[in-house]
């Protein structure tokens, strides 16, 4: 028998259908999300929300979202993608770093600090997140990009995966074969390592940009000023003042369509990615 | 490891004779120092960060915890008093109390889920198994404040689809954020959100268990749901038992999801309704860090507690069987 019996068994169709009636439930709040960015105010009330009606407004409905209060939308969807992106290159980056370091040397201290590492996995973020907002608020860091950066710069759990990512996809013989030709250890991580560690490197960046791209309790707490709100702040709020007054509705229609927007480019990425994240995750998950 | 393995390894060379042998483990030992030094260059940033974000936050927490904020006198000493207030405190154990209920109702059902469709796509018997796996995935890239707007949407009264089918046939819109179902409702969000996280996990995990393993069974004539109870599923233990400890940490931790709820359901969702909220609540609207501090390190307790003892049931079950 080879190893691939499973994947020539025969397909069960009850399985099948079993799974795409589940499926269902998982697709139901997009498709929702997807028809009612179509409808303008009245038609949210006047028609069935799962279903198209009551005319085709989505381009209305963009330029309305794009266009309220002086077109904030597009800073803050400008702002997210900044803080997503520099935290989640510079987190990967560090770990990966670290991550290799733990599992291909030798050093005094090694598993005292990589349990250290490990254990603050449980640190819940609640305990962390008040006290730096007290200390940052200090040195002048609230209300800066820095304050919803610099947080995010640290993955626990992202270093523990690239050490365990590391110990499998990085044969030790090939670093003593650079160290025989001479080469330092820089060079070695830059020409032998890193290349190696690509693909753990990727998944842990997209986790890292799911995480502060989805981010909501940082900078709700590290940032007052709505110029420098990322998108989820910005649509929490508006979200507050459609349901907060009974003559705000007409933002109904422009925090659903904000909101499918603000989806779009994770849910490419993932698509885009596929290969990554789910080899990647196999490594942490599986060796313990 | 590495300095124990000789380069020789990768470069056969022929075997070093007797008297070299000294200047070959001074020059070891050279090496293995140099090598902690480089060591330490590539974990210092992780390190230096992690001190600066983790433990000195993490210290000042604690210190603050400590102490009290006076009308007259200002900040004095108080040793333990916070604590114990926190553990009187109604709203403060209400708080964990339902987070409790919550995680004895919601993450079973969770991962419950998780672990039969990670079954069903590892079975090898689906059609369209990618675009399953991928469509249950997908709300993982959700933020959670789109995903508490979206289900917020459909819960409500006014326009959600299932009030509008409720009275399409006459009926009274089912109450979703009433203080009787809201938690269910959260439950709710929070499965839809992660089950396809966890689903990825346990479907990694399955696909390196050794088809050997299994094969022998099924050909004795074991049914498919025999050899996942006796066979696949033990063999994941340790990334169902990761599962669990992610569940117990996100759940005592819940906020976003209840944080936006409230706008909608304030009746349902005081400020004080997860231990998180609570925190948030006593800094912001109440400006009582210290007593904040103390609240949020007995909820960090509570989940240190929760999962080693998750942790060390699972391992006495494995002694036992």
């Amino acid at each position: 028998m080879t190893s691939h019996t499973a994947s020539v068994r025969r397909p069960s169709n009850l399985l099948t259908l079993l799974m795409l009636a589940c499926l269902v439930y998982f697709l139901l709040p997009l498709l929702w999300l997807v028809v009612s960015a179509t409808k303008n105010n009245g038609s949210l009330f006047s028609t069935f929300g799962l279903w198209f009606g009551g005319g085709f407004d989505l381009f209305g409905n963009l330029h309305d979202v794009f266009t309220y209060n002086d077109g904030i939308y597009g800073r803050w969807l400008l702002n997210t993608a900044l803080y997503a992106g520099v935290s989640a290159v510079g987190s990967a980056f560090l770990a990966a770093l670290g991550g290799y370091a733990f599992a291909k040397f030798r050093f005094p201290g090694r598993n005292l600090l990589f349990g250290l590492v490990l254990g603050s996995i449980m640190v819940p973020s609640t305990v962390l997140t008040i006290p730096t907002y007290l200390l940052f608020s200090k040195i002048g860091l609230v209300n800066t990009p820095l304050a919803v950066i610099v947080p995010m710069l640290i993955s626990p759990f992202g270093l523990y995966l690239m050490r365990v990512y590391a110990d499998s996809a990085v044969p030790d013989s090939l670093i003593d074969a650079a160290r025989v030709d001479g080469a330092g250890p820089f060079r070695t991580f830059w020409q032998v390592g890193f290349r190696l560690l690509l693909p753990g490197f990727v998944t842990v960046l997209l986790f890292q940009l799911v995480a502060s791209w989805n981010n909501y309790f940082l900078p709700l707490i590290m940032l007052n000023n709505p110029k420098l709100y990322p998108v989820t702040i910005g649509l929490a709020q508006w979200q507050a003042q459609a349901g907060g007054l009974g003559g705000a509705h007409a933002l109904f229609s422009i925090v659903i369509t904000g909101s499918l927007v603000s989806i779009l480019p994770l849910v490419a990425a993932f698509l885009l990615l596929q290969r990554y994240w789910q080899g990647g995750l196999a490594t942490g998950s599986v060796k313990d | 490891m590495s300095q124990t393995t000789p380069p020789a390894a990768a470069h056969p060379v022929p075997p070093p004779i007797a008297s070299t042998a000294v200047r070959a483990t001074r020059r070891a030992w050279r090496r293995s120092a140099r090598e902690a030094l480089g060591a330490y260059a590539f974990v210092a940033p992780f390190m230096i960060l992690f001190v600066a974000l983790l433990v000195i936050p993490l210290g000042y927490a604690g210190y603050l915890s400590l102490f009290r904020e006076q009308l007259v006198g200002g900040s004095v000493f108080a040793g333990l008093d916070n604590y114990r207030q926190a553990l009187d405190d109604p709203l403060f154990r209400d708080g964990v109390l339902r987070m409790a209920r919550f995680l004895l109702l919601q993450v079973p059902v969770m991962l419950g889920a998780a672990l039969f469709f990670a079954l069903a796509l590892d079975s090898g018997r689906l059609r369209f198994a990618r675009l399953i796996r991928l469509g249950i995935f997908i709300p993982y890239a959700i933020p959670s404040v789109i995903a508490a707007l979206m289900w917020g949407y459909l819960y409500g009264p006014d326009f959600g689809p299932f009030a509008q089918l409720a009275r399409g046939v006459g009926l009274d819109a089912p109450g979703f954020l009433t203080p009787h179902w809201i938690l269910a409702s959260l439950g709710n969000i929070v499965t839809w959100e992660f089950i396809g996280y966890n689903m990825i996990i346990l479907f990694a995990a399955l696909q390196s268990v050794p088809p050997a393993l299994y094969e022998a069974a099924a050909v004795d004539g074991a049914g498919a749901l025999r050899v996942a109870w006796h066979i696949k599923i033990p063999a994941i233990r340790q990334a169902l038992m990761l599962c669990v400890i992610f569940s117990v940490i996100g759940t005592f931790q819940l906020f976003n999801e209840p944080q936006l709820l409230s706008t909608i359901a304030p009746q349902a969702i005081s400020t004080s309704y997860t231990p998180n909220m609570y925190a948030y609540t006593l800094v912001f609207t109440n400006q009582e860090v210290n007593y904040s501090s103390a609240v949020s390190f007995l909820l960090g307790a509570v989940i240190v507690v929760v999962s080693y003892s998750v942790q060390l049931a699972s391992h006495r079950r494995i002694r036992r069987s």
